[in-house]
């Protein structure tokens, strides 16, 4: 078999130690790096199991007012925790729109955080590949590329970020909280993740050793509690990555957008805060020509990477929706299919 | 070691007369819920090693080199498989010896045909060290340039389609229809190459024993199987033992034996101990069949009065470059809507992929979502209702051939899927209707339609001392409920309580049940069953009616019926006798006769034969993005005598259901530059998930056939697909007002049609 060490450390310091060496790699639950060792995308030689480190699986709230979740959470344990979801509802919206129900009770919030591209050539390792073999090409660029980048992207590198999780966390200022070999430091989330430029293959602002042990939602981030929706359009209902999404969520003052915040997914290699977009909407009346007009400048960069010019439309259309149904304000329930835009509808009788 | 399953009758299953027509659950149910259904991949015999297969990343070229030498060092590797160094074939691999005998890559030469293609297989003590050691190989190439997709060479007209059927078709001008009719229809349609992705891979695990192997591999034809392993081997066919009781899904890939599986007994022979040999899911890309691309163009006139004055269906298709199977996508338009000219033809290339093969209704899949899609087209530009087009196009006689049908109750399938839609609210023009959110609705149908075929199988029926009952067949249970649908027939046949009767199944040394396709199996073995029962039913009733000590002597054998384990007087209904008493008289152990099941040429040169139904559809489509949810979709059959009506529905849902995924999930995405299939995985080649199947409605209409076969059966295993994926193109189109021709359905094809 392909060997590889397997350590379990007991402490965080143990386990930046551990990591810190060429080939090691942080193991969490291994629902990405495992499909990426079996298919030899990822050939590390030292696993450094993270799952049982203590302290690392708890969410607190903190004396400012910010939520501290660890990075060992398991993602449907956070999505499913009622206050969670009353107070942050366009992440746990983000959270059950993700993978299967198998996955989210495995996968972790700090796992999902460095969840790798699904691009097929990244995965294929036959293709040329910036992000896998440095300097090898992007065979994605001409290749079969409907669903690439539109946003961000370079001539090396035309992958998307896959995870709907970040998406509504980018919007709302989370940040990671690192431990590593100079201690402990903190990085705006969207901060994490690096466009891919010339060097695709430096997917996160991490250093070896890093190890994400926690995400912080600040004291601001539940004043959006009202009107939070992340709404993912996708080829089937479940199990299945976003053709296209995005978190929207507003806080309304006497009837107009006090502040918005806004960020897409599946349109750049990082989840994507549109800032112009909510530049434009503060201040803004209920509106749906401002919500086009914040959607145009949320897509003004856009260009297509290949066969995907649909998907700036698309984008565009997928903002004006998640700002209506986030200004129509939080279901009181979670929608039945989360993040669909039939999350309201089942089958009918005629 | 014949698997033997024990019924567990609960009171669902209590007996109101026949056996036949009982709604039973699975037999095998509560084995495959507590994980003791034996599976191939499931058994490891003492000393068994695992095989690997190294496979191609191009498409064609040449291996030029392996590192063999970095493999064999890896620990637990045990031997490297390579075309240099295997184990001697008798006959070659790319003869073709009959016509089910496909061409297969088994080492032959360093030749690369396909992505995926085996090139070396490595056989080590451990899964891992195997996986290992394929990787260790790094093959080098001398690479060709790859042909991907409906263009990448020139064209031809094929020998045949299918099996055997003329490429081209020709009943009436249809060039006169056409120019006489007062609307015509002209329409491109394209169809994805799709995948079986059945959930349980190929796998085999292969034992010799000097010239006798012993096989556990899922099989949906073991005599087949049989037939090609003892020619490549040079051992007789009844040497080999193959043990295939469960399926876990086959849709037709398993139906002849794939070159992988020759790969694991050649790996067992060179090494000399059991190999396991399992295909991970991305090599079930290639060598194992798939359904190729199709592009279908309809032409369908129409007359003032609505009536079709011709239809052509021309279809091109792909196959691989070194040998030959061609989807018969346009032979569906033969069969279903009357016109008195009708024009068939294929056109195909050679691409650089794995052969196509059966796939789940070959040809009918296909050329339905295209015909089905024109009629609509067609019903449309008349301005008349697509079932009142379809009634009004109805065949009376089966329109390429003028036979009349053996049966045909697809009127009454229209009517009642129709009623328990609601088919009769529907608005005529697109893009009517609306639901209470906003969401644009919309209302399609389709015909279903599927040859009620039968290929040759036997069964070998037993009577013991005690009473009780056995049958013997070396049937395929692919899921599909055969040791359910069977041991109810055996049951009948032998006249007694099924839990009288042990039924044996699954296994090679067990009388030929032929092959299970073409949606013939039950119609197939459940003749032979009725047959080897009646067989020995008459060979009971002879000892009974010549013996003088009985109550029955001088009835003669026509004389007597047998009922619950008893022979019966048919004149004289008190005077009877048990089996048991029959055979301790005669002083037997037990008695047994055979029989066999087979389509009767005189009927089916009379008759056309053919299972039928009709589907509705509804879809709702998010105005603005585009994105489609199928809400609702019923159906209704007449497919002859329903043996099980349980497992029947549970049969024509999953049709239905892969209807719908043929139309807005289901393609693989070849990379047009490597040929290399990119989403070789079910991640990303997406079927539909619970969450995306909606409430569905099936009805079956009783349809007596006495033509097809003794027990009148005609078949469910793939008319479901047919007929479904038109339905839900249509209700799509009738959403939304914007016709789609490629499939499946793409978000980017709605979007920028859409604006609110």
């Amino acid at each position: 078999m392909m060997n590889f060490d397997y350590v379990r450390p007991a402490s965080v310091a143990e386990a930046i130690g551990a990591a810190t060496e060429p080939g090691s790699v942080y193991l969490a639950s291994g629902t990405n790096l495992l499909d990426l060792m079996k298919g030899g995308v990822s050939r590390p030689s030292r696993l450094v199991d993270v799952t049982r480190l203590p302290g690392l699986d708890r969410v607190e709230r903190l004396a400012d007012g910010s939520l501290r979740i660890g990075a060992m959470v398991r993602n449907a344990d956070l999505a499913h925790d009622p206050d969670f979801a009353k107070a942050y509802p366009a992440v746990a919206e983000a959270l059950l729109s993700g993978a299967s129900g198998q996955l989210r009770n495995a996968a972790t919030v700090g796992g999902n955080l460095l969840q790798r591209t699904r691009c097929a050539y990244f995965y294929d390792v036959a293709s040329a590949c910036n992000r896998r073999a440095p300097g090898a090409g992007c065979d994605a660029r001409h290749g079969e590329n409907r669903l690439h980048a539109v946003l961000g992207w370079s001539e090396g590198c035309i992958a998307t970020h896959p995870s709907d999780f970040c998406v509504p966390l980018v919007a709302l200022d989370a940040v990671v909280e690192i431990e590593g070999k100079r201690g402990r430091r903190e990085l705006s989330l969207e901060a994490l993740h690096r466009l891919p430029g010339d060097t695709p293959e430096r997917e996160t602002a991490l250093e070896p050793g890093d190890l994400i042990v926690a995400l912080r939602l600040p004291a601001e981030a539940r004043s959006f509690a009202a009107h939070g929706r992340y709404i993912k359009l996708r080829e089937r209902t479940s199990y299945a990555f976003a053709v296209v999404s995005a978190a929207a969520s507003l806080r309304i003052e006497q009837g107009r957008i006090g502040e918005a915040r806004l960020a897409l997914g599946g349109v750049a290699a990082k989840p994507w805060r549109a800032r112009a977009a909510e530049r434009l909407l503060a201040g803004a009346s209920l509106d749906a020509a401002v919500y086009r007009e914040a959607a145009r400048a949320a897509l003004a960069d856009a260009k297509p990477s290949g066969d995907n010019a649909f998907k700036i439309e698309l984008a565009q259309r997928i903002v004006v929706r998640a700002l209506t149904l986030a200004a129509a304000g939080t279901p009181a329930l979670m929608p039945a299919l989360p993040g669909s835009p039939f999350s309201s509808v089942s089958g009918t009788r005629a | 070691m014949t698997p033997e399953i024990n019924l567990t009758r609960d009171p669902a299953h209590l007996r109101h007369g026949s056996n036949i027509g009982q709604p039973l659950t699975r037999r095998d149910g509560v084995l495959k819920v507590k994980g003791e259904a034996r599976y191939a991949a499931d058994n490891h015999p003492p000393g068994m090693l695992y095989a690997v297969i190294a496979t191609a990343s191009i498409a064609r070229g040449r291996v030029t080199s392996l590192d063999v030498a970095a493999a064999r060092r890896h620990p637990g590797v045990v031997d490297v498989m390579t075309p240099s160094h295997k184990p001697q074939l008798a006959e070659d691999p790319d003869a073709k010896t009959n016509p089910f005998a496909f061409r297969m890559e088994v080492l032959q030469s360093d030749e690369v045909r396909y992505a995926n293609q085996a090139i070396a297989v490595v056989i080590a003590e451990t899964l891992e060290a195997a996986t290992e050691g394929a990787a260790l190989l790094s093959p080098r190439y001398d690479v060709a340039p790859a042909r991907v997709g409906l263009d990448a060479d020139e064209s031809y007209t094929p020998p045949v389609v299918g099996l055997g059927n003329p490429a081209e078709v020709h009943h009436g001008d249809a060039d006169a229809g056409l120019a006489a009719a007062s609307q015509r229809i002209e329409a491109i349609y394209e169809t994805p190459a799709q995948y079986h992705n059945a959930i349980e891979p190929h796998a085999i695990v292969a034992a010799w024993n000097g010239d006798r192997l012993s096989i556990d591999t899922p099989s949906q034809g073991m005599v087949l199987a049989q037939m090609r392993i003892g020619g490549l081997f040079g051992i007789p066919p009844g040497n080999i033992h193959i043990r295939s009781p469960f399926l876990g899904g086959g849709f037709g890939s398993k139906g002849l034996v794939a070159g992988p599986q020759i790969l694991g007994i050649m790996a067992a022979k060179l090494v000399g101990r059991p190999v396991k040999l399992v295909l991970r899911r991305e090599q079930m890309y290639g060598p194992v069949g798939h359904r190729p691309p199709t592009r279908q163009r309809l032409r369908i006139g129409v007359g003032s009065d609505g009536a079709l004055t011709a239809i052509e269906h021309h279809a091109k298709v792909t196959t691989s470059s070194f040998d030959d199977f061609y989807e018969p996508a346009a032979d569906v338009s033969h069969a279903l809507y009357a016109t008195p000219a009708i024009k068939t033809s294929h056109e195909a290339l050679r691409v650089d992929s794995g052969t196509p093969l059966f796939m789940r209704a070959p040809g009918e899949a296909t050329g339905s979502v295209a015909l089905e899609s024109a009629i609509d087209e067609a019903a449309f530009a008349c301005g008349i209702d697509p079932l009142a087009f379809r009634l009004k196009n109805y065949a009376e006689v089966e329109p390429a051939t003028g036979r009349p049908f053996s049966s045909k109750a697809l009127r009454e399938c229209y009517a009642k899927a129709a009623e328990r839609f609601g088919w009769s609210r529907r608005p005529l023009a697109p893009r009517q209707m609306r639901d209470d959110a906003g969401f644009l609705v919309g209302w399609g149908m389709g015909t279903a339609i599927f040859p009620a075929l039968m290929f040759q199988g036997n069964a070998r029926a037993v009577i013991r001392a005690d009473g009780t009952g056995a049958m013997e067949t070396g049937a395929h249970d692919m899921g599909q409920g055969a040791w359910t649908a069977l041991a109810q027939i055996s049951a009948d046949a032998l006249g007694l309580d099924l839990e009288q009767v042990a039924f044996k199944s699954g296994t090679s040394d067990l009388p030929d049940a032929g092959i299970a396709g073409g949606s013939a199996h039950t119609a197939t073995v459940g003749n032979a069953i009725h047959n080897a029962g009646a067989a020995v039913i008459a060979k009971l009733a002879g000892l009974a009616t010549s013996d003088d000590r009985s109550p029955l002597f001088g009835a003669g054998n026509a004389g007597v019926i047998a009922r619950q384990g008893r022979l019966h007087r048919r004149d004289d209904d008190v005077r009877s006798e048990s089996y048991a008493d029959i055979l301790a008289r005669a002083g037997l152990a037990e008695i047994d006769a055979s029989g066999s099941g087979a389509a009767d040429p005189a009927a089916q040169s009379q008759y056309a034969m053919h299972a039928h139904g009709a589907v509705f559809a509804e879809v709702k489509v998010d105005p603005n993005l585009g994105q489609v949810r199928v809400t609702r979709m019923v159906g209704a059959f007449a497919a002859g005598r329903i043996i099980n009506p349980r497992l029947v529905q549970s049969q024509l849902y999953g049709g239905m259901i892969w209807g719908m995924s043929f139309a807005l999930h289901e393609e693989a995405v070849t990379d047009r530059r490597s040929g290399r299939i990119l989403n070789a995985n079910l991640a990303e080649y997406h079927v539909p998930v619970n969450a995306d199947v909606p409430p569905m409605d099936v009805i079956t209409v009783d349809e007596h056939d006495p033509h097809v076969n003794a027990l009148g059966i005609k078949g469910v295993g793939e008319i479901g697909i047919t007929g479904s994926a038109g339905a839900v193109a249509n209700a799509v189109w009738h959403a939304t007002g914007i016709r789609v021709r490629r499939f499946p359905i793409r978000i980017e094809e709605l979007v920028t049609g859409l604006s609110d």
